[in-house]
């Protein structure tokens, strides 16, 4: 092995200690492998795929492309963190909803991703959907339910809100 | 698009012809669904494996000292190590599990070691030396066919040949129309890597393996036999399934994960990554395919003339049951008296090929549909008014002899498919707010690479044909167990859920036949009989078979229970909604209060009719039913830097009976997002038998920005053959929609006075524009 | 702590060092350095005295789209839309896509045509140097060992200026082609730079001082022909390779096409027009 390092990270509101990471490794692998937060999803290793999208202060990243080290001091949102397990987010239920889950390995992803389009554009046209969502691939649906469903979350947030 | 909803009156939330939410749902959206890759056990190594570097070679020696010297390493294994079957294979057992003497393809297994770490097992590998004597590569699939290579396989160089003479071979008509298509390797790319964990039994006398799989019981047969165990010994536990289409049929990591843990003793994991994905499953065949129409002046199809060759690659998988695929389908879904075809599968050292969704209907309909257009225009005829006049109906035959049975409403798929609107935005879509254009609705996207004066828009077709489940005299079958206590129904299967949503229906089908509302599903493993392949299009029509004869013969309990009890006739009961009604008396009950107490466990198989292999002149009648869809793509074409932005894709689809609308709607639309795919960017390249673009940055899948809106109607004539009325809708949705889209290029650039054969697919910017 | 460690790894965005490190190709030997945590480097500033645009090396490309930028340098942030996804997008940086040096770097072929500064930094002290002269062939830079990439300085233009982009899919794609056309109304010359078309961006002398010479800067407007010439020298040159992801033919093709557009997007053109 390389040599290891130890580190702690901010993932969910909680402070998490690694101690057993090899430099360079990716956030993805620490947080799968080493903190047991498996909701990320890891299916390119390259950034192309979008299914190990996680917040990091705020941004929406590939989390394959985080060097795990370099997150330190850093707020760290992933899936788990979304919502509580029984009460899930309006984006998780509409998924769930409109049919834009299939096999499921895209969603994670694509839920931290909607739910980062849904807080800066609260009301996305469909080009909004599709250029801010290009960087989340779906294999099994073609992408018209998960576009549904973001249609779903937007319009419910806006008659709540008014 | 509008989801097609039965009226609340009709069926019940839950049952047959609703939607209900998929049981996985929440934990998926969660991302506490368990995927194979996300499973491990206490103890557990990692596993890796050694792959070729050449496409053909022999091996002279293998070393593994190196690696045993690094730290953390607990095994390093070869095919000598192989206690069983050296060999194995869905149809033909011709691959091995580790290359003994001669590696046929970059990528094939060599060895295989276990760590504690990943990144232990890299280094690993990199120690282990090999040392090859490299071979003349077969590169050239009509060498194989030529016999111009020496056999790269003891099996020989042709995985299959099949010719059909049907009809009048020698007839020829007026209007003859011609062409060479090409289609390039799909990959399936599932997005959850190959991942597997074996657990052994204690002194190794077997062995527990969660494994992504199409196919539990099929995957046991072939890994017990390699072990050298009974095939109770080896027990497979379906781990999540992060998609499938056709890739998790044949076996990949499997045998290599179970034997490192036999060996060891300890739980192993092994988990492929992008890169190995790619060369360590089987793809979509290459095809190269002459096809030759000869019509009468109207239009009217006399005979086709063909001939198929697929790439096989290095090893058969299920080259020669694609074969039979694209050889039978040839004549798409079209009357067609008269036929000589011609077909090869060929073994080269290219990366083996085998399922892919289609499943050698894909390359057939490209040519075939590509020959229509041909033929409208030759004939002077609109391209949806010749599909018409010559589209099959019921009682109509292949060019096999056989008749197709099914309903067959490829007129309907056409006509209805014709009467979608066709997208209401001009080229470019409508303006921003702000006035300026939207970038993202023109070829090259944010690209900026063109504004919307370069653009032409076109419109194509595409058509097509699918058998559905096995074929060629396959006794094929499924299995499923019900059980019933307390009001409550627990559905046990071994149908692979890869994501297509058997676990949504299969309750579904309960809840209608036993008018229970409570239904839960069992672990899916081989602790139950064959539920056969998630493929093929198969599982709602077969699966859904068992799982309905099996709630059937709990019914019959059920009633018989409920007239003991009440002084009934059994045969007077029926279920209404979550009741049972006697129709004599009148009397009515909750099927769950009716039944307290009792206990029915009933276990089902179903059938299929049997089919027929083919003989020599490809007479017979080998597929078990059919069905048809048809596609329109309006595409707009950037003719000078040959950009393609397909705008909408309209669909009218045979489904027999949709017996979950949303699951039917996630079926099209992803199917016709792979057929996309296929017709403008993916393609696996392999320079000198290396593959060139094994990763997402490379090889390209359709994007939200690909990937228009699907406009559908589904054409619901229950199938009388079916068991659930219900045909299979997986399939269809990605075969012509590859060609509706190249044809919709080749109609853009007609009307920019460009005239461009665009034969082979995908289309590359550089095949519309130089 | 760089002229001390020479064997450290600098990381700026990740979107790059990670995926070689992902794949096996690359393991950090020593530190590694996050230096897109370093404040210094992710902030820019407009100095309208020098009538520059000063960029800090770990500005994302989703900074690079905001307005503010695109009003100084509306060709910075076309091209950084066309980059990779929003994940990329918030990840990536400037210095990275320099640091990295690929042909296919989005960003550099603004650089270029702007003829932007870079500035490095190191323990013996900084220098600048055109990027030009930093970019020095396919991945490699002028990077010494122990410096840093810190800022990168451009001029804000009078005139249009506008980046596009080939690739085969309609997001999320590396460039087989791409393409910045500049024109300096007060300079009166257009300067082109290409990607993906040689072993790193090229910039076209000949096809710049030939639409300099032709337009009509009074009324910006040029004579078609003198466009498709124009499109004809800027395909000249180019010096593209055949590989996996398209052919040089199609590559030399379609970077003509692409600076023909852009200038257009910039003239009037007239189709009868004589050529100057």
């Amino acid at each position: 092995m390389s040599e290891m390092e130890i580190f702690s990270l901010h993932v969910n509101g909680e402070r998490r200690d690694v101690t057993d990471s090899w430099l360079g490794e990716s956030l993805l692998d620490v947080l799968r492998d080493r903190l047991g937060l498996v909701g990320a999803k890891g299916a390119c290793e390259q950034g192309e795929c979008g299914s190990c999208s996680v917040v990091v202060d705020g941004d929406l990243v590939c989390s394959c492309l985080v060097m795990a080290a370099s997150a330190v001091g850093q707020q760290i949102v992933t899936v788990e963190g979304i919502a509580p397990p029984d009460a899930p987010s309006d984006v998780q239920q509409a998924f769930v909803d409109a049919g834009a889950v299939q096999c499921g390995f895209c969603t994670p992803g694509l839920i931290m991703a909607v739910h980062d389009l849904l807080d800066r554009t609260p009301v996305p046209s469909d080009t909004e959907i599709r250029e801010e969502l290009a960087g989340n691939v779906c294999r099994c649906t073609g992408y018209g339910r998960i576009i549904d469903a973001v249609q779903r979350v937007a319009v419910a947030r806006v008659e709540l809100s008014s | 698009m509008s989801i097609i909803e039965r009226p609340a009156d009709i069926a019940r939330h839950g049952a047959l012809g609703t939607s209900p939410p998929r049981p996985d749902g929440i934990e998926k959206v969660q991302g506490t669904f368990e995927f194979s890759s996300d499973i491990s056990a206490d103890g557990c190594l990692w596993g890796a494996t050694l792959r070729s570097p050449h496409p053909h070679a022999r091996i002279v020696a293998i070393d593994p000292a190196g690696a045993w010297q690094i730290d953390g390493v607990h095994a390093v294994i070869t095919a000598d190590d192989v206690p069983g079957q050296m060999n194995y294979g869905l149809i033909s057992q011709d691959q091995p599990v580790f290359a003994s003497d001669v590696v046929r393809y970059v990528g094939e297994p060599v060895a295989a070691v276990a760590a504690d770490h990943p990144e232990t097992c890299r280094r690993a590998l990199a120690a282990l030396a090999v040392e090859y004597e490299v071979l003349d590569p077969l590169l050239d699939a009509e060498a194989a066919i030529a016999g111009d290579h020496p056999p790269i396989h003891p099996d020989g160089n042709v995985i299959r040949h099949q010719r059909i003479i049907h009809g009048d071979p020698d007839v020829t008509g007026a209007v003859v129309v011609e062409g060479t298509y090409e289609i390039g390797m799909q990959d399936q790319a599932f997005l959850g890597l190959e991942a597997a964990l074996a657990i052994p039994d204690p002194g190794a006398k077997g062995v527990e393996l969660h494994i992504a799989t199409q196919w539990l019981h099929e995957d046991r047969t072939q890994i017990a036999a390699c072990l050298g165990l009974p095939e109770d010994a080896v027990r497979l536990v379906l781990g999540g399934v992060g998609g499938a289409f056709g890739a998790r049929e044949d076996i990949s990591l499997q045998v290599h994960t179970c034997l490192l843990a036999l060996r060891l003793g300890r739980p192993v994991r092994m988990a492929y990554n992008r890169a190995e994905s790619f060369i360590g499953h089987v793809h979509r065949h290459p095809a190269t395919i002459w096809m030759r129409h000869h019509a009468t002046s109207d239009g009217e199809i006399v005979k086709i003339e063909s001939k198929t060759v697929l790439d096989g690659g290095a090893y058969a998988s299920t080259s020669s049951a694609v074969l039979v695929n694209a050889i039978t389908l040839a004549q798409g879904p079209y009357r067609c008296p008269n036929a000589v075809v011609d077909g090869w599968a060929v073994r080269t050292n290219h990366l083996p090929c085998g399922a892919m969704r289609g499943f050698g209907a894909v390359q057939a309909c490209f040519a075939y549909e590509s020959q229509m257009d041909k033929l409208a225009a030759a004939c002077g005829i609109d391209p949806v008014d010749i599909r018409v006049l010559n589209a099959m109906r019921t009682g109509d035959t292949l060019i096999t002899g056989q008749p197709v049975l099914n309903v067959a409403p490829v007129e309907e798929c056409i006509r209805e498919t014709a009467a979608l609107p066709l997208p209401d935005e001009p080229v470019g879509g409508a303006p921003m707010p702000d006035g300026s254009a939207d970038v993202m609705k023109l070829p090259g996207g944010a690209g900026r690479t063109a504004d919307a004066g370069d653009i032409v828009r076109g419109i194509g077709w595409g058509v097509s044909i699918k058998n559905l489940m096995y074929s060629e005299a396959f006794d094929d079958y499924s299995t499923a167990r019900c059980r019933f206590t307390d009001g409550v129904v627990t559905l046990k299967f071994a149908t692979a859920e890869v994501g297509q949503g058997f676990v949504t229906l299969a309750p579904q089908i309960a809840r209608t036949v036993l008018g229970v509302d409570d239904v839960r599903l069992d672990r899916i493993d081989t602790q139950i009989g064959s539920s056969g392949s998630t493929s093929a299009s198969r599982q709602t029509w077969m699966s859904g078979g068992a799982v309905n004869a099996a709630c059937l013969a709990v019914r019959s309990k059920i009633f018989d229970h409920v007239a003991e009890e009440n002084g009934f006739d059994p045969a007077a009961l029926t279920i209404d909604g979550t009741d049972i009604v006697d129709s004599v008396s009148g009397w009515r009950g909750d099927v769950a209060e009716a039944c307290a107490g009792a206990t029915f466990d009933e276990t089902a198989e179903y059938h299929h009719a049997p089919t027929t292999e083919l003989d020599e002149n490809g007479q017979g009648s080998p597929h078990t039913a059919f069905a048809f869809v048809a596609h329109r793509a309006v595409v707009d074409v950037d003719p000078e830097l040959g950009l393609v932005k397909v705008v909408q894709i309209a669909t009218a689809q045979d489904v027999g009976r949709a017996l979950n609308p949303l699951s039917v709607i996630g079926q099209i639309e992803g199917g016709i997002a792979q057929g996309l795919g296929l017709a403008v960017m993916e393609e696996i390249i392999q320079i000198d038998g290396v593959i060139r673009n094994g990763n997402f940055t490379d090889y390209l899948l359709p994007t939200f920005l690909d990937m228009p809106p699907v406009v559908a109607t589904l054409i619901e004539q229950p199938d009388p053959y079916a068991p659930l009325g219900a045909k299979g809708v997986g399939e269809p949705p990605c075969i012509s929609s590859t060609p509706a889209v190249v044809a919709a290029i080749r109609d853009a650039l007609q009307q920019a006075g460009i005239d461009r054969p665009l034969d082979r697919v995908p289309v590359r910017p550089g095949d519309i524009c130089l | 702590m760089l002229a001390e460690h020479g064997e450290a790894t600098l990381l700026a965005g990740g979107t790059d060092a990670m995926v070689e490190i992902n794949d096996g190709h690359r393991r950090p030997a020593g530190p590694v350095l996050a230096v897109n945590r370093i404040p210094d480097l992710r902030s820019w500033r407009h100095d309208p005295a020098s009538g520059t645009v000063t960029i800090g090396a770990c500005v994302t490309y989703t900074e690079l789209m905001d307005p503010s930028v695109a009003a100084l340098i509306p060709a910075l942030a076309e091209a950084s839309r066309t980059v990779g996804s929003p994940q990329i997008r918030n990840a990536g940086t400037l210095g990275g896509n320099l640091g990295t040096c690929s042909p296919a770097g989005d960003g550099l072929p603004v650089l270029a045509a702007l003829d932007a500064t870079v500035t490095l930094a190191s323990v013996r002290g900084t220098r600048s140097l055109p990027v030009l002269d930093f970019m020095v062939g396919v991945k490699r830079t002028a990077i010494e060992p122990g410096e840093l990439i810190t800022e990168v300085t451009l001029p804000v233009v009078d005139g249009w200026q506008g980046y596009a982009k080939v690739g085969v899919r309609n997001a999320m794609v590396i460039a087989i082609a791409s393409a910045c056309v500049v024109l300096d109304r007060a300079a009166r010359t257009v300067r082109v730079a290409l990607g993906s078309v040689g072993p790193t961006i090229l910039r076209c002398p000949e096809a710049e001082a030939d639409l300099s010479e032709r337009i009509d800067w009074a009324s910006m407007a040029v004579a078609a022909p003198d466009l498709a010439r124009f499109a004809t020298l800027v395909s000249a040159a180019s010096r593209p390779i055949t590989d996996h992801r398209s052919s040089a033919e199609y590559r030399r093709h379609a970077v003509g096409v692409l600076a023909r557009r852009l200038a257009q997007r910039a003239l009037t053109v007239d189709p009868a027009g004589a050529t100057r």
